[in-house]
């Protein structure tokens, strides 16, 4: 009767620990957000809410794609890159008469292709990840230019605009896309064996090996889902602006996505993290861009500001989870 | 360092620890520990593990807190706790199991990590060498103090880590299982240095779970368990079933546990190994084991055991030789090849290779099936994940509350079951275990060997490799021996007559011509 006790006790605490860990920044995001409504009046309105939704939606989106890469202790810095890429190809392929919708599946597709790339080389060349992302960011950063010409293409009439600034029940379809992205990603994670096995080479990538895991197909997975939700963001931007500049869309897009899987608690090293804590930490930097325009603050302080919180953040979320390993 | 310390020792204890305790959170971790050690004495500290030994080590070193009430006397004089930097004031050295020196730095650097002589900022390099290499001599050490780290075999960096305690002019020098990956030579080596620090008035506190060594050492011996201590006993009271008995708390009566029966005449063949080499470590390595039978695999650390081990389970690329399974040649790319096949292997590094120690207990187990059971192709089934775990902890009596806490939670030995019970669930036909003892406590030592038995008596082929030579003998059928890469003999048990332990040393060193020493 006792061990039954203590065992399910045990249980609960196991469980409690787990849901503090991925709710780990949701306090920070509360406060943010109470603490802005105070200092503006009118963080809180439905009308702004939906206009953080959007904002956060194609960081979200990226930074979901950044938390298979980081989970197994990789890194994607050419999300940005191919954004702007996958942008430009959408924009142009919606230009074609009658046939404009294709510009989604075409960004993606993009997307997905310098994924796959990206992931063969590290996967099969074993190189590591943070040189070979860094050379495709500089040079999907060249295509994307190469695409328009150095100029910005528009489509006024842009056939899938719908997505960047209509809405759905009152939902802006930005966040519906950012919140799906978050489902299946979820999905992945937790409920498929592809999804134990990124955690496992994550943890440690000997140890999978010598269990028979097929590293460098997860490998290969990762940056493949990556670069597609890197592609879905370039359709994003694309649907949202009506057009799109090779040079200029995207630019530190990977340094956000990655703030965001960060200050959402998951470890630089691999192997431990979830994707709830990677949309709290894409809407804190959303809140935080919002909350200090709202509030009137200077483009300078904002930037600042917003370093010292991410920072911040994720030295108190370091002491609090050695505080609760320690038992 | 004054010349006579040996006599005023004797009244006053160089280190006297009382009423240790330490909670975390609810857990107790030390209750009341009291220890006492002179100067110039190797004390033995043993206990099996999560007895408190580690935890202990750390309240001395500084790194843990005492809870309040306990103290700790230095030369009879209370000092500070909790505090790294004090500890070693006061001349409190620690070398931990997990050698913690910069391998891209020089063996004088790492001596003074830290503590670096300098003037004004300025790294003062011929003087840290100058103090440097009289310590390297004092030691016996063959190398200099410009040495790269890098190029040290893990024995000599242990060496290097007792060098850097020395610069600190450490009293008292706690060795946390020094040998455990040693070879014989450098543990021999280490032995000696450990009778010189003695000479020179050193008290050294001895953690490990080796008898001959504690034997070899110890003047004193105290033992924990369940985080309090339970007695001292002097070098003259010494024996393995006192030992033992104080460190389990009951009688060990068949420690080794070995009801299988090797198989008689001829029984099927499971596994076929022919010329199997890598050509650099491992040399046309040729044996069979048959189903129900285990085979242990001896050796000096270093022969080419662990290598043969990978290579036959395509952990690592093989250039010669070929590997049969009941008779049927495999071709093993991978070890997901040879789990396939039915060929499971135990790293003898659990931490490093096996396990993953930020995931669950239910995880690590299911790890290797989790293929297998989905749904749908790749969705997991979390029911049949528990049950396997439910049924992994039941048979193999790992001790836990609950199967979702992490496995790196667990102490050695049920981390080891644990690793244990993943390979079982990939229903192996052949297992070789690689050190599956290691690091592990008496009492999970013996449940280990009653698995490895029930193993054998469903008739699953066990290839044994280990460096603790009682245990070959104790529960092997007949042993080959590995030396420099080759297999260079077999030794085997007959009815009555264990594998004699003297033949396998013989062969293991290469004292003796090498042919086919067989016992009848």
């Amino acid at each position: 009767m006792t061990t039954i006790q203590t065992e399910s006790k045990a249980k609960n605490k196991a469980r409690l620990g787990s849901t503090l860990t991925a709710l780990g920044m949701l306090p920070v995001l509360i406060l943010l957000a109470i603490g802005f409504h105070l200092l503006s009046g009118r963080f809180l309105s439905v009308n702004n809410l939906s206009i953080v939704m959007q904002q956060a939606s194609i960081n979200t989106v990226l930074a979901a794609g950044m938390t298979f890469v980081i989970l197994t202790g990789g890194i994607d810095l050419s999300v940005g890159s191919i954004l702007a890429a996958s942008a430009m190809v959408g924009v142009i392929v919606s230009l074609w008469p009658d046939i404009g919708m294709l510009g989604v599946p075409a960004a993606i597709g993009v997307g997905l292709a310098c994924g796959l790339i990206n992931g063969m080389i590290i996967a099969f060349l074993k190189l590591p990840p943070f040189i070979v992302t860094l050379g495709s960011l500089t040079a999907m950063r060249g295509i994307a230019r190469l695409l328009g010409n150095d100029t910005t293409v528009f489509n006024p009439d842009l056939p899938f605009d719908f997505i960047g600034n209509g809405s759905l029940f009152g939902i802006p379809w930005l966040a519906i896309i950012a919140i799906v992205t978050i489902l299946v990603s979820w999905f992945i994670l937790k409920r498929t064996v592809l999804g134990n096995w990124i955690y496992a080479v994550g943890g440690n990538v000997e140890a999978a090996r010598l269990t028979g895991i097929k590293v460098p197909l997860v490998l290969l997975f990762v940056y493949a889902m990556s670069g597609l939700f890197s592609g879905l963001g370039g359709a994003m931007s694309a649907a949202r602006l009506y057009a799109a500049n090779g040079l200029q869309l995207g630019q530190a897009y990977e340094l956000d996505a990655i703030a965001a899987v960060i200050l959402g608690g998951t470890s630089f090293v691999g192997g431990i993290g979830s994707i709830w804590g990677t949309l709290i930490g894409a809407l804190i930097i959303a809140v935080l861009s919002n909350g200090l325009i709202l509030v009137g603050v200077s483009d300078i302080w904002q930037y600042i500001i917003k370093g010292l919180v991410i920072i911040v953040a994720v030295a108190l979320d370091r002491y609090r989870a050695k505080g609760l390993s320690r038992t | 360092m004054s010349a006579a310390p040996l006599t005023s020792a004797a009244a006053v204890p160089v280190l006297e620890m009382r009423n240790i305790s330490k909670t975390f959170g609810t857990t107790r971790a030390l209750s009341n520990v009291s220890l006492t050690v002179h100067a110039g004495e190797v004390h033995a500290l043993m206990g099996e593990n999560g007895a408190g030994k580690s935890t202990l080590m750390k309240v001395l070193s500084g790194a843990y807190t005492a809870d309040a009430g306990g103290e700790i006397l230095i030369d009879g004089k209370p000092v500070v706790t909790g505090d790294p930097n004090k500890a070693k004031e006061n001349g409190i050295a620690v070398i931990y199991q997990e050698l913690s020196l910069a391998p891209n730095l020089s063996v004088a650097q790492n001596m003074f990590l830290g503590a670096e002589p300098s003037r004004f900022g300025i790294l003062d390099r011929s003087g840290m060498r100058s103090q440097a290499e009289p310590i390297l001599k004092r030691l016996g050490l063959g190398f200099s103090a410009d040495t790269m780290v890098a190029t040290l075999s893990l024995g000599e960096r242990q060496m290097v880590e007792i060098a850097r305690a020395l610069t600190t002019n450490a009293r008292i020098i706690v060795m946390d299982e020094p040998t455990t990956s040693l070879t014989t030579r450098e543990t021999d080596r280490l032995f000696e240095v450990i009778a010189s620090l003695k000479a020179h008035g050193i008290a050294i506190i001895y953690i490990s779970h080796r008898m001959e060594e504690i034997y070899q050492l110890a003047d004193r011996v105290s033992v924990l368990r369940d985080s309090a201590y339970v007695g001292t006993l002097e070098r003259s009271d010494l024996s393995a079933a006192k030992l033992v008995s104080m460190m389990v708390g009951r009688d060990l009566s068949s420690f080794y546990k070995k009801e299988h029966s090797a198989p008689a005449g001829k029984k099927a063949v499971v596994l076929s190994v022919r010329d199997v080499g890598d050509g650099r470590r491992v040399h046309q390595c040729s044996f069979d084991v048959h189903a129900g039978e285990v085979m242990g695999i001896a050796g000096l650390v270093g022969s080419g055991r662990t290598e043969l081990a990978r290579l036959i389970f395509g952990a690592d690329a093989k250039t010669s030789g070929a590997v049969a399974l009941n008779g049927r040649e495999l071709n093993i790319r991978s070890p997901r090849d040879a789990m396939d096949a039915g060929i499971a292997y135990l790293t003898e590094d659990r931490k490093g290779l096996g396990l993953f120690l930020d995931m669950s207990i239910t995880d690590n187990v299911n790890v290797a099936v989790i293929g297998e059971d989905a749904r749908f192709g790749s969705v997991l089934d979390f029911a049949k994940a528990r049950q396997r775990a439910d049924k992994a902890v039941s048979n193999l009596s790992i001790r836990t509350n609950s199967t979702s806490i992490n496995v790196g939670a667990l102490s050695g030995g049920n981390q080891q079951k644990a690793l244990i019970a993943r390979l079982l669930e990939t229903r192996p036909k052949v297992i070789i275990l690689d050190e599956p003892t290691r690091g592990v406590d008496v009492g999970a030592k013996s449940e280990i060997y009653r698995i490895i038995d029930e193993l054998a008596r469903e008739g699953i082929a066990i290839v044994l490799i280990s460096s603790d030579l009682p245990e070959i003998i104790g529960i092997a059928d007949r042993a080959l021996v590995m030396r420099e890469g080759r297999i260079v003999g077999e030794v085997k048990a007959a009815p009555g007559a264990p594998i004699a332990q003297e033949a396998i040393m013989t062969l293991s060193t290469g004292s003796m011509t090498d042919k086919v020493q067989e016992e009848a």
